[in-house]
């Protein structure tokens, strides 16, 4: 059974005053997550990447197409007492305190007031919330509102854990230290599904990531396979190769860099195998042959760029 | 039930923390201190104008909790997003939504049951203070306890009114939601004329119109008995359990309508 699975999931909303037309927030999302997994949802602003959480936290309704969580269609009471989930740039009430707040959520998943003053006190520690948790909520920074959204969303110890932005309005340290918390997560077996726009976030954590972008599933897969997908061919070095070898190579190469010391590194485009051309380096001896992978970037810039400017209102599309 | 209960105790944590709530009492209860300072200029009208002034800062205060703090139940969890985290706990909109009317309605009668204390701490007072003699000209007894009668159907009141600015928040803008939920309040006080505009207005549409209104409408003013409790009138149980059923109509109405427009609502 899949954490999360949509098939065909669809947002339009309605834009414009006299005449209002739908705008495609969201097209046709097939998606599934395994259990255990840590998922990075990613995309550029505006991609669909929050419409996404909120049709799966049932916070608005599809067009169209279905989505399940844990097996049980979105919005399943039984389904929230398994669940956590960080809004992106959350906002809590004002007059209650970080403790309270965490308490009265508590409650919720059926927890004595006893119980969940323990879980809130444990939570608020692992974020970094100290002497602060007693101060009403209106006095806290934007960073620490995001530490006390992260707390709110384990304090039911869920098995799927949604994270809309969880970096967002943190300084480098309590990004760090987010990021050890959705390992350790991780290692208690929870699924992580959290969407964000920063990439290195996603390379350190992710075991797979899909990449929307204009409403759009643009590429999914893990690691190895999206930057697979992006290789840009071979890195082979050699040493004591000839000028009048190299010469005659070059034409089947994208580059070649001396190294000195009589080395070279020879670039050579996907296309090209690299055994018959070693065959052809008459002496020359094979230091190194690597393949150069593309980064998590390059997938992500050259995905979004291929969704090309196409508009997303309706109409336009239709014309 | 347990999720309506803990909503509804939040509401209220959160709202006697509120400055404005604690503010609005206060005004109410120095109000009712008052009318003590201008009953003196007023030889044998001094309870009078004591209950009149009372009665009418407890309702119009209340009123004010009722309308502004019923808006801000649903549309300031929409507009900061706070209902993002709560509506994905194991909660559901029906709950959420009556969770949020007893929480208020809650506070409403806390605020109330302060104001009705001063109020008769105010007239104990006056009694204290007055001498028997002078009481000969009152036509009701200061601590006349059928004043609690009154109060307990501006409680009522308040319940009808914060359903209404509920059911008006979740699905239009604040300002309009204030703007309706005032002009219901209006229309419910004005029953009356509006069922007999025929009288003074010579339009063959406009009285059909209006009777339409009176008889959809609430009519609060089967729930106001201020003037009769002042002047030492009897009100009758029978009416007050007519008008309060009555308004139970209405405000399970309006909260039905209320969950069904927003279950059915995108929180964008």
């Amino acid at each position: 059974m899949d954490a999360i699975r949509t098939e065909g999931l669809t947002k339009h909303y309605k834009v414009g005053f006299w005449r209002p037309r739908p705008y495609v927030a969201l097209d046709n999302l097939n998606l599934s997550v395994g259990q255990g997994e840590v998922f990075g949802f990613l995309g550029p602003n505006g991609a669909g990447k929050t419409t996404t959480l909120k049709l799966l936290m049932q916070l608005i309704y599809p067009t169209s197409g279905y989505a399940e969580i844990l097996g049980k269609p979105v919005g399943d009471v039984a389904v929230k007492q398994r669940i956590g989930y960080l809004p992106e740039n959350p906002y809590f009430y004002d007059n209650l305190t970080a403790e309270e707040l965490l308490i009265y959520f508590a409650r919720m998943f059926g927890c004595s007031a006893s119980e969940g003053r323990a879980r809130a006190s444990r939570l608020l520690d692992e974020v970094g919330i100290g002497a602060e948790r007693r101060f009403q909520l209106r006095k806290f920074s934007k960073g620490m509102v995001q530490r006390v959204g992260i707390a709110q969303a384990l304090i039911n110890e869920p098995e799927l854990v949604f994270l809309d932005e969880p970096m967002s309005g943190l300084d480098p340290l309590g990004r760090r230290e987010v990021r050890e918390l959705i390992l350790r997560l991780r290692d208690r077996g929870c699924t992580v599904f959290f969407s964000s726009h920063v990439l290195s976030d996603a390379e350190a954590l992710c075991s797979r990531v899909a990449i929307v972008a204009k409403g759009r599933l643009a590429a999914s897969g893990s690691l190895d396979e999206l930057t697979a997908v992006g290789s840009r061919g071979w890195e082979l070095v050699v040493s004591g190769l000839t000028p009048d070898v190299l010469k005659r190579l070059m034409p089947r190469l994208t580059r070649a860099t001396p190294l000195g010391d009589g080395r070279y590194s020879l670039e050579l485009p996907p296309s090209t195998a690299p055994e018959p051309l070693i065959a052809e380096l008459c002496g020359a001896r094979v230091v190194s042959l690597n393949p150069l992978r593309g980064t998590l970037e390059d997938v992500f810039v050259e995905q979004v760029k291929a969704t090309g400017s196409g508009a997303r209102l309706m109409e336009k599309v239709a014309s | 039930m347990r999720a309506i209960a803990i909503i509804a105790g939040g509401v209220f944590r959160d709202s006697i923390r509120d400055r404005i709530g604690y503010g609005l009492v206060f005004f109410s209860i120095m109000l009712m201190a008052s009318s003590f300072l201008l009953a003196q200029l007023t030889a044998g009208q001094d309870v009078k104008i004591i209950k009149d002034l009372g009665l009418a800062a407890a309702s119009a205060i209340g009123l004010f909790i009722a309308i502004f703090f019923g808006i801000g139940l649903v549309t300031k969890e929409v507009e900061r997003r706070s209902i993002y985290s709560l509506l994905s706990k194991p909660v559901t909109r029906t709950q959420f939504v009556l969770g949020k009317y007893l929480g208020l309605v809650m506070t409403l009668l806390i605020n109330l049951s302060v104001m009705a204390a001063a109020f008769y701490g105010v007239l104990l007072y006056l009694d204290f203070t007055t001498l028997d003699g002078a009481k000969v000209a009152w036509e009701a007894p200061a601590l006349d306890p059928r004043m609690l009668k009154a109060f307990a159907l501006i409680g009522v009141e308040l319940m009808l009114i914060t359903a209404t600015a509920i059911f008006f928040s979740t699905f239009s803008s604040p300002f309009l939601s204030v703007a309706m939920t005032f002009a219901v309040y209006i229309i419910g006080h004005f029953g009356e004329d509006l069922k007999n505009l025929n009288a003074i207005v010579k339009s063959v549409v406009l009285p059909y119109i209006t009777k339409g209104v009176y008889y959809v409408m609430p009519n609060l003013t089967a729930l106001d008995v201020k003037s009769a409790v002042v002047h030492g009138l009897p009100v009758s149980g029978s009416s007050m359990l007519l008008a309060t059923a009555s308004c139970l109509v209405y405000i399970t109405t309006l909260l039905v309508g209320s969950i069904l427009i927003f279950s059915r609502r995108d929180l964008k």
